[in-house]
């Protein structure tokens, strides 16, 4: 690709991207006041989202995802996301060095 | 949170605070972003190009998977239209939060949509939850330092690409999922959190397992809300 097709590239992907992020806002407040089912459905948005991005890779990614995953999601309860990641990432080093060695 | 403080001391306040928020999750971007920067120059990409890329479409997964089709040579709507996949979730995100922003200006509101990325989204979300309110100043404390650290560290990546070790060796390629995996944790009190995060993981797994990635992003949201809303009372049928 060239370099003037790659930057309008990245220039329509950035149109988009910003059209997805205003988009969700501007079609719903043509619907105020909210039926109790969509606010149920806006109130479920980060649970629904963030399960399904992450579901893949914990469930079909292998053993030592899993694990570690599961350490993370342990330490979650407890803890701010900064030691969730750490110590899935120890976890999940531990256990690749494991398995590879 | 001290209710006694006067009303300009919260506001002041409240940007430092927002800030102070962000630090939790920046760790986790700053690998994110200095990775996407040392990639992109692999990929081809003139410095300038990957960071007007993080600086305007400023959504790191589907700049992956730019690269990535890139890679493959796959023509420029193929790519447009993976990426608005992965990106689709901010439609619902842009719904949810816009809840929240009833203190924002029309101009404010424009710039908290652009500065709207995952974990943003999630902290605001939580922030208007716990204290029944999302303030300006707050979002943008909390937004402006995800996005400055996200831009120093492509500009970091750009620069010094080649110090970037295997990212599989150090387990780089996990910190994502995990990091998802910790916004995720945090909403684990509210209602219908089990039913609603089960759907959404059964959903994800039969996309993935059928069409592939990245469509388990869309059913696998889909499966959730439908939960949500299924589990929802619904209102007698007066008024609208």
């Amino acid at each position: 690709m060239s370099d003037t097709g790659l930057t309008l590239l990245i220039l329509a992907a950035a149109v988009m991207a910003y059209l997805t992020r205003i988009g969700g806002h501007l079609i719903l407040v043509r619907f105020t006041p909210l039926h109790p089912r969509v606010e149920a459905a806006l109130e479920a948005v980060p649970i629904a989202v963030l399960g399904a991005l992450i579901a893949p890779a914990i469930l079909l990614g292998g053993p030592a995802e899993l694990i570690a995953s599961l350490v993370a999601g342990a330490v979650a309860l407890r803890a701010s996301t900064v030691w969730v990641i750490v110590c899935g990432i120890v976890v999940l080093v531990v256990l690749r060095g494991l398995t590879t060695g | 949170m001290d209710t006694g403080a006067l009303p300009h001391e919260t506001v002041r306040g409240d940007a430092l605070a927002g800030g102070l928020a962000s630090l939790t999750i920046l760790p986790a971007i700053a690998p994110f972003g200095m990775l996407y920067g040392a990639l992109a120059i692999n990929a081809g990409f003139e410095p300038w190009q990957a960071w007007l890329a993080s600086a305007t479409i400023y959504a790191g997964a589907s700049q992956y998977l730019m690269l990535e089709m890139l890679g493959q040579s796959l023509s420029p709507p193929a790519i447009l239209l993976a990426m608005l996949a992965i990106n689709f979730r901010h439609v619902l995100y842009s719904a949810a939060l816009g809840r929240h922003l009833g203190q924002f200006s029309r101009v404010q509101k424009a710039l908290a949509f652009g500065l709207m990325v995952d974990p943003v989204f999630a902290a605001g979300e939580q922030r208007a939850r716990r204290t029944g309110t999302l303030g300006t100043r707050w979002y943008f404390g909390y937004a402006l330092a995800v996005y400055a650290v996200w831009m120093l560290f492509n500009v970091l990546g750009t620069t010094f690409g080649a110090l970037v070790p295997d990212p599989a060796s150090w387990g780089l390629d996990y910190v994502l999922p995990l990091y998802f995996l910790g916004l995720l944790m945090g909403f684990r009190a509210s209602a219908g959190f089990a039913p609603v995060l089960g759907a959404a993981v059964l959903g994800s797994i039969g996309m993935h397992l059928t069409l592939g990635a990245p469509w388990h992003i869309l059913g696998g949201s889909l499966a959730g809300l439908a939960v949500a809303v299924w589990r929802a009372p619904s209102r007698p049928a007066s008024g609208s």
